[in-house]
């Protein structure tokens, strides 16, 4: 049953761009997808270890100049007068560092906080975003500062026997998000599912108990980060080699805000939650656009997440997979939402 | 008692709170194989001992030692490694999750695979899986809980979430197991249940550390017993000794109580 609806799925977004001939909805389409990976990876933290990253998108930021810098090169003054020049190297190179340097980020932000979790962890992510934006402002050397990378060259793919394919269109940018979405989210799958899954799951039930039966909290939480990291960093890459022009402004804490909302009304803890809560609200302003104002539209977006909420508090793949089940069981065994609030804490 | 090896030593231990004392230079031994039970009133200090000995509390003064390493400064998780897993008195489970699932998470420390060869599904990671779930399938069978396997251990009554407990703890391949209260919750015939599931797990060579209410049951189950009042160890020695100890008795039933 759940295979069948994930190759429906699938088959469905990957038909897309054959029958859409609408460019404008093309490219929200691959915009919002690059959300969704981004939404994905978030999940993967608040969802499946409980620590909520305010700042994530100095991940996926930093994703976006790595891989702007790293295709584009760069000529920059050290202190002693030395100067680190860099030749621009093919973007696919870009995009690898983007994941590797990313997922560094996330290692040390995650060393740092989780520590001290909780409400230090939400400190520490907002702050740390809120650190980079200001130097990819101000060291303009490096970034352009707020006039931007410019020219950014799009993503070319080495394939053998056809030679080199540069994804220049928005038919090639949608096949490419749509590639790097389905393996971040198998990746997150298996992981969910491993042993390692489990070590998290256990943290945020129960954290005392999961660690007497040997769970390493801060090592099991570090490696979620750095990870939930990376594929953040893949995503800024994707999005830096389609925009083609980043500016500070991509770690505006909006950025991080529109992925919480995805995820939380989509559903925390579910595999396929950030994907229906992306595709619904990176959708959304596209289609409130034609007919309303755009004051309006923002209330409107406002109103559909709370109505959500109210009507799907578990967000909307958790509660309707719920009834689901119960009404093929016909029983109502499955545990009520405040089960964790109430049956976890003991301070030993 | 006949001479073994000793497991664990608790020396001159102190805690204290602020100005509250919990406990005063507790010392005692636990030998490899033995069932000891510490028993007291509320409040004498046998939860704080527990968490002492676990690294979830670190000691004003003194060292506690299991297999001749101290354990002054690990972490809970690294205590856990040494193969000394306790239980807990009031959340014994992971709520949320089935019966099963609860396992699955206990077996953590069997399946350690690289993370690498989970996200790939290499061979080697699947048939840690695969082991992990046939392990899970025994201990549900040993604690008696296979009906319950698929229920969300929230749902289940005290007294099987004790057993769910009790069976967490044995998923992490412990030497040494610490009982907190574990038949608090249970009526009697689940109690009797109890006390052979703690002996067949101590006949598998487990040495366990009981901390209970329930007298007859500690009475039946010991082969040593040490008794804390306020802090303090009052009494130490066999069920028998223990029973007619004007201590013991005392500390329990107050003045003038001829029987216990």
């Amino acid at each position: 049953m759940k295979t069948i609806v994930t190759i429906l799925a699938v088959t469905a977004l990957a038909s897309v761009p054959l029958w859409l001939r609408d460019p404008y909805l093309l490219n929200a389409l691959i915009t919002t997808g690059i959300f969704v990976i981004g939404a994905m990876s978030l999940n993967l933290l608040l969802g499946f270890t409980g620590q909520l990253s305010l700042g994530h998108i100095a991940f996926f930021g930093i994703g976006a100049y790595v891989s702007a810098l790293t295709s584009l090169g760069f000529d920059i003054g050290l202190p002693g007068g030395f100067r680190l020049v860099h030749a621009p190297w093919p973007p696919i190179i870009g995009f690898v560092l983007a994941i590797l340097i990313a997922g560094l980020c996330g290692y040390f932000v995650g060393l740092l906080s989780f520590r001290v979790r909780g409400a230090y962890f939400v400190i520490v992510t907002i702050s740390f975003a809120e650190v980079v934006r200001l130097v990819a402002l101000n060291w303009v050397e490096l970034t352009q500062g707020p006039l931007a990378l410019t020219n950014i060259p799009s993503i070319a793919l080495l394939l053998p026997g056809f030679g080199e394919l540069t994804l220049r269109t928005k038919f090639h940018n949608y096949y490419l998000v749509l590639v790097v979405a389905l393996i971040a989210y198998l990746l997150i799958a298996r992981l969910v599912h491993s042993h390692f899954g489990r070590s998290m799951r256990g943290l945020m039930e129960n954290e005392t108990l999961a660690v007497s039966v040997g769970i390493d909290v801060t090592r099991t939480l570090t490696i979620a980060a750095v990870i939930s990291a990376a594929i953040a960093g893949a995503a800024g890459s994707l999005y830096a080699h389609y925009i083609r022009i980043i500016d500070p402004e991509v770690f505006a804490f909006i950025n991080t805000v529109t992925m919480v909302i995805m995820v939380i009304s989509g559903g925390k803890g579910s595999l396929a939650g950030p994907v229906v809560g992306g595709l619904i609200f990176g959708l959304l302003p596209v289609a409130l656009r034609p007919v309303m104002a755009p004051e309006a539209q923002w209330i409107a977006y406002g109103g559909v997440l709370i109505a959500i909420l109210f009507v799907l508090p578990r967000g909307i793949v958790p509660s309707l997979a719920q009834r689901l089940t119960r009404r093929r069981s016909g029983t109502t065994t499955l545990a009520p939402v405040g089960l964790t609030e109430t049956g976890a804490k003991e301070p030993a | 008692m006949t001479a073994r090896s000793i497991a664990m030593t608790i020396d001159q231990v102190a805690v204290r709170f602020g100005g509250l004392v919990a406990i005063s230079d507790m010392s005692f031994e636990v030998g490899e194989g033995e069932i000891v039970s510490l028993i007291g009133p509320n409040g004498a200090g046998k939860t704080t001992a527990f968490n002492v000995m676990t690294g979830f509390l670190t000691p004003s003064a003194g060292r506690v030692s299991y297999r001749n390493t101290a354990l002054a400064g690990l972490k809970p998780h690294e205590i856990a490694d040494l193969g000394l897993i306790r239980t807990f008195q009031r959340t014994s489970v992971f709520p949320n999750d089935t019966v099963y699932d609860n396992l699955m998470i206990g077996l953590h420390r069997q399946g350690r695979v690289r993370l690498l060869d989970a996200i790939l599904g290499l061979p080697g990671a699947r048939a840690s899986e695969r082991r992990l779930r046939q392990r899970a399938g025994e201990l549900l069978e040993w604690v008696g809980l296979e009906r319950r396997a698929h229920d969300a251990a929230g749902s289940l009554s005290y007294g099987e979430q004790r057993l769910v407990g009790v069976a967490l703890a044995l998923a992490a391949e412990p030497s040494m197991l610490l009982l907190d209260e574990p038949v608090s919750g249970m009526n009697a015939s689940e109690t009797h249940r109890f006390v052979e599931l703690i002996r067949s797990i101590r006949d598998r060579g487990i040495t366990i550390l009981l901390v209970e209410h329930d007298m007859p049951m500690v009475m039946t189950v010991s082969d040593r017993i040490v008794v804390l009042n306020y802090g303090r160890i009052i009494a130490e020695g066999t069920p028998e000794v223990i029973r007619n100890n004007p201590a013991v008795i005392e500390a329990y039933l107050g003045h003038g109580a001829g029987r216990a």
